[in-house]
């Protein structure tokens, strides 16, 4: 039986990071439920075999149910029936088998029936799914919205939720509106208390909801009448059997068709306050985001991974002029980079993955007793690893993807953009991965920030104290010397103490860190196994060409480049 | 009303993907390089009696196979799946049996279970190809059979009614309980393993294979009583010793030939047309074709 999980064995191999020791301690509390659980690991070794096989299972489904059934998905969407979403038969298969398979609430606590793993293994089912159906992902991938619930809800709140999501349940997080997108400080829709009940009534319109239809869903909405910004927002829990909210329309999208894109209308919705008022957008919101972000980038490197094994696949078989187009040089030099930007990309995946995990399960033991300053301090070190990592993680890999698929469709040629080949449909579902949860701009302007406090240069500065193998120590030299590069070019464009300047050169910036930390974990893992020791030099070579030309255009500019652009853009011929 | 359900599941070489080396020189089946399956019409089977097991809460499934010790994988895989409980019938006095001595130790095992409601099996291994074991351990037992089920519809006042494929349409049967009930690959695949049953039931070990264990486990398999895979052998059932394997079995492989594909004459074709009709319409007469 197909197996993508076995069949990509850098899977496994990210599963297998020295980390995982401290983060499954951590998340297991010592095993201390090892002799009242059934399903509880005993020790190290017996949770990290229970991952694999978790892991193996869901690979199985990926490549034997989902896969097979995603050009259908993408071609019979979903429908709106009586105000409702009715997933497309492909959709509804994929679901249900996943949740016979339990794999549902994965991260949450065996309390509520979850499988209490950690963040890792669940992203790497994230990569899987995405790899062979990008849209599926969504629907599926949404259960993360139930980590905001688990952080911030009431014990009542989460025993009644958080056990539905863990039966199959799905879920949505109802942000955007018509005139509330990137700037969610905007939002509109209206919550109003009523004394009698206890309960809160939602009125208005949210637009562009993933999955809006599912049956627990967090809204972003405006508790505080007469506020405008964000402050005046809260985080609310609607729950659809209470109904109350139809959908108005489902969008025709480019890509990902099978997740359900939604307009809904809130009448008299009834709802319930998740967490504090007024704190909806300002922490709520962003811990979610944050999830989400990540989900994205793992979203990202699946598609990343679909888009270079059709091509491999096409470029070996396909014959031009007597030969396999593989072998012609203008071929095999997209495959290579192509396969390094997947291995890059995937290395900060879980590297970031895993910064995540030891903060979040340091918060969640936080809830349970008082930590050690010396935990408090590791929890807080961690959250800023993460802090810094994520924005990378969803920024760089989204592009990745997307060069990716455009890379894989440009190796199919004439065949590629008939409607005949997968890679069709992969390149438009890439597309989006760069856009929602925040666009790469985005994601620029939360990482500039640890370019100006220098996160990234001191991250940088730890990796090249790495366990590297002497066969590729001359690579971490080379990394050495752009971290210098690139502090010499942060320090440039800090100079002149001008934000917009700044932001105007923050994509470049963040960039040339972005690969430097890749390269350096990418010659992290070659050390650990020889399987990425190609992609280490080739995505090095490929960062050295990079930080070169941004440092050109960094050392020769100053604010005034800024309006030759303005110029430039307006200029008529 | 809860069900005792049993699934009679067999582990057998994989011989959908068969290489070249599947066979031995000697013409039989080479095992080590085929690898070892549950069975796929009786994971169609196993998926019915979990059905039953849905609609009627409160009843066990129970699976059984015979085989070497290492089909207590088989036994796991139903487990992770939502089997309640397995046996695995093993001893050398079983080598070499065919469908009728196969079909009687079965036989002679189920009595060692309580009163059965259902047995369902697959309709056939792919191994054997028979189909015959199902019906044969109905046979012994004084059991009502029906074949080539599609669906069990329903389980209700002692009375089971199945749908049945056959070979112009389907037809949909009633009959008396027990029954036993086998089932065809037409049938809805098998539910996937399931994350909690699969971390839960992933130390369960018949007594022979936790001798080569190592001790961690041992021990967490002797506290937990649903870890423990029941494992018989001759001695455990009653039946009489000359109906069990080759000399209960009156089937004899007399000769076996491989059949070597070898075209015994050449025939080349210029490309025109009249010569390449003619080859067709030779294919279509003898039909090779068509």
């Amino acid at each position: 039986m197909a197996n993508f999980y076995t069949e990509h064995p850098e899977l496994r191999f990210h599963l297998n990071h020295p980390l995982m020791r401290h983060i499954v301690n951590l998340k297991e509390r010592q095993f201390a439920e090892k002799d009242c659980c059934d399903t509880a690991p005993q020790n190290f070794e017996d949770a990290m075999d229970s991952y694999d096989k978790v892991l193996e299972l869901t690979g199985e489904i990926c490549s034997e149910i989902i896969g097979p059934n995603a050009e259908d998905v993408d071609h019979d969407g979903p429908s709106l029936v009586d105000g409702h979403v009715k997933y497309a038969p492909g959709t509804a298969e994929n679901l249900d088998a996943l949740i016979k398979a339990g794999l549902m609430g994965i991260t949450l606590p065996r309390k509520y029936n979850g499988l209490n793993f950690p963040i890792v293994p669940y992203i790497m089912c994230a990569d899987m799914v995405s790899a062979v159906d990008a849209g599926f992902t969504n629907i599926w991938g949404l259960q993360d919205c139930a980590e905001t619930i688990h952080e911030f809800a009431s014990e009542d709140q989460k025993e009644r939720f958080l056990t539905r999501v863990c039966a199959g349940e799905t879920m949505a997080m109802d942000l955007t509106e018509p005139d509330a997108g990137s700037d969610l400080q905007a939002v509109m829709l209206k919550a109003t208390y009523n004394e009698a009940d206890g309960y809160w009534y939602l009125n208005g319109v949210k637009r562009f909801i993933t999955n809006g239809d599912g049956d627990i869903a967090l809204v972003l909405a405006r508790s505080e009448d007469g506020t405008k910004d964000g402050r005046g927002l809260s985080m609310f829990i609607y729950d659809k059997r209470d109904g109350g909210v139809t959908v108005r329309r489902i969008e025709n999208k480019m890509g990902i068709k099978g997740s359900p894109t939604c307009e809904l209308v809130f009448r008299n919705a009834k709802a319930e306050l998740c967490g504090d008022r007024k704190l909806g957008l300002i922490k709520y919101v962003m811990s979610l985001m944050n999830g989400a972000r990540l989900g994205i980038a793992a979203q990202s490197v699946g598609v990343s991974q679909a888009a270079y094994n059709e091509a491999l696949a096409y470029a070996k078989d396909r014959k031009q002029f007597g030969k396999a187009i593989i072998e012609f040089p203008a071929v095999f030099q997209m495959l290579g980079l192509m396969k390094a930007k997947l291995d890059a990309s995937r290395t900060m995946l879980y590297e970031t993955a895993r910064f995540v995990d030891i903060y979040k399960t340091w918060g969640q033991i936080a809830e349970e007793r008082k930590l050690e300053p010396a935990e408090r301090e590791e929890m807080k070190r961690y959250q800023r690893l993460a802090d810094a990592c994520t924005p990378v993680a969803k920024g760089l890999s989204s592009e990745f993807c997307n060069q990716n698929a455009y890379d894989s469709l440009q190796i199919h040629g004439g065949s590629g953009f008939m409607k005949d080949y997968p890679i069709e449909r992969i390149y438009r579902d890439a597309r989006i991965t760069s856009i929602y949860e925040g666009t790469t701009q985005l994601q620029v302007v939360a990482a500039i920030r640890h370019v100006t406090t220098g996160t990234y240069l001191n991250m940088m500065r730890q990796y090249e104290q790495d366990p590297t193998s002497p066969e590729l120590t001359g690579l971490r030299e080379t990394l050495k010397g752009l971290a210098d590069t690139y502090e010499a070019s942060a320090a440039d464009v800090m100079e002149h103490k001008n934000n917009d300047y700044v932001d105007f050169q923050a994509r470049r910036l963040v960039e040339m860190a972005g690969y430097i930390l890749m390269s350096h974990l990418l010659v992290s893992d070659a050390s650990r196994d020889v399987m990425f020791r190609v992609s280490a030099e080739v995505f090095t070579q490929f960062t050295v060409g990079e930080v070169a030309k941004h440092a050109n255009i960094i050392a020769g500019g100053k604010p005034d480049e800024m309006t030759k652009y303005t110029k430039c853009m307006m200029a008529k011929v | 009303m809860s069900l005792n359900i049993l699934v009679l599941a067999k582990q057998v070489p994989d011989t959908r993907n068969v290489g070249k080396d599947a066979m031995t020189a000697e013409g039989t089946v080479n095992r080590a390089a085929l690898p070892a399956i549950f069975n796929p019409e009786d994971l169609n089977a196993l998926e019915q009696a979990l059905r039953l097991k849905d609609k009627h809460p409160g009843s066990t499934v129970t699976v059984l196979t015979m085989g070497p010790f290492r089909a207590a994988e088989v036994i796991r895989e139903a487990l992770y799946r939502g089997a309640d409980k397995g046996y695995v019938l093993s001893d050398r006095a079983f080598a070499g049996s065919d469908t009728l001595a196969t079909s009687y130790a079965l036989s002679c095992a189920i009595r060692n279970l309580p009163q059965l409601d259902v047995i369902v099996c697959g309709r056939q291994a792919i191994d054997g190809d028979t189909a015959q074991v199902g019906p044969q351990v109905a046979e012994k037992l004084g059991m009502a059979q029906i074949t080539y089920a599609e669906e069990i519809l329903s389980v209700e006042k002692g009375r089971i009614r199945v749908k049945r494929r056959i070979e112009k349409g389907i037809e949909v049967l009633e009959g008396k309980l027990p029954m036993l009930v086998t089932v065809n690959g037409s049938a809805p695949a098998c539910r996937p393993r399931n994350a909690r049953l699969l971390m839960k039931y992933k130390y369960a070990r018949i007594p022979n294979e936790l001798q080569a264990a190592n001790e961690d486990y041992i021990s967490l398999n002797n506290s937990r009583e649903f870890l423990h895979i029941g494992e018989w052998n001759v001695n455990d059932i009653v039946c009489e010793p000359a109906e069990l394997g080759l000399s209960g079995s009156p089937t004899k492989v007399k000769k076996v030939e491989n059949v070597v594909f070898q075209a015994k004459e050449s025939k080349t074709l210029t490309d025109n047309d009249t010569e390449i009709e003619a080859l067709i319409q030779e294919l279509i007469s003898n039909h090779t074709i068509g």
